[in-house]
């Protein structure tokens, strides 16, 4: 089944972009069927009520959204990103 | 596809002394500004940008980074910005904004259309992941030394 990830960012077009590039690349090599959405922090609650599987927030978040979120620093600075990708395949395998 | 080929010489501010993240993004965007890259609000809307939803990149070595943007309504035509910063200046982190993060190089973002320069976008985070290109533009003596580095 396709699951859907938010990619969330300040403005929803520069890290955020990054950021979704980098996540689909890692889903089709790990064979998981992904549709990425990006948008502006403030924007999530209105793409949440379309349904999504996970968010990955390169700025702060400031409300609980009910799904898993992952911090998706890493896709800029590369510090720690094998355990991020490694953690957002987690939430989408199940 | 390289950052250079964005980086406006004019916009590249070297040893700069500022006390604040904001006197940074003055001195930046302004630069951008009078190059006409960037619209007369760009300057209020990065602050204001900057104070809410902040921009440092913890690089996890000796120098840390931030990347001030703002939405493309701002923006002319898309273009970089880069300041090197005499002594640290505090940022926030951008997913902990609570988090301080101590820069010495600020890389200004000016993007024009949605998504459209993802591989822009890539090499500058090719850049902040390569902790020698980040030593080398922090002590950069002049512009062209930047622009070499960048290629």
């Amino acid at each position: 089944m396709t699951k859907t990830v938010i990619v969330s960012c300040g403005t929803g077009i520069a890290t955020s972009t990054v950021a979704a590039k980098a996540i689909e690349e890692a889903c089709k090599k790990a064979g998981v069927s992904v549709i990425t959405k990006q948008c502006k922090g403030q924007e999530i609650p209105e793409l949440l009520k379309q349904g999504a599987d996970l968010i990955v927030t390169t700025s702060t978040m400031r409300f609980d959204p009910g799904i898993p979120v992952v911090k998706g620093l890493a896709f800029l600075t590369g510090i720690g990103i094998d355990q991020v990708v490694e953690e957002i395949l987690g939430h989408l395998s199940d | 596809m390289n950052i250079k080929d964005f980086l406006c010489e004019e916009a590249v501010i070297l040893g700069l002394e500022a006390s604040s993240f904001e006197e940074v993004i003055r001195e930046l965007g302004s630069k951008l500004h009078e190059q006409g890259f960037v619209k007369d609000d760009f300057v209020d809307a990065a602050l204001e940008r900057e104070a809410n939803m902040p921009t440092g990149l913890p690089l996890g070595g000796e120098y840390n980074a931030a990347i001030p943007h703002v939405d493309i309504e701002y923006v002319n035509k898309s273009a970089l910005g880069l300041a090197t910063l005499k002594d640290e200046v505090v940022f926030y982190n951008m997913v902990e904004s609570d988090e301080e993060v101590p820069c010495r190089l600020i890389i200004m973002l000016a993007l024009d259309q949605p998504k459209s320069q993802v591989e822009m976008l890539q090499s500058v985070a090719v850049v902040l992941q390569d902790p020698a290109i980040i030593r080398n533009l922090v002590n950069a003596k002049t512009t062209e030394e930047v622009f070499t580095i960048l290629s």
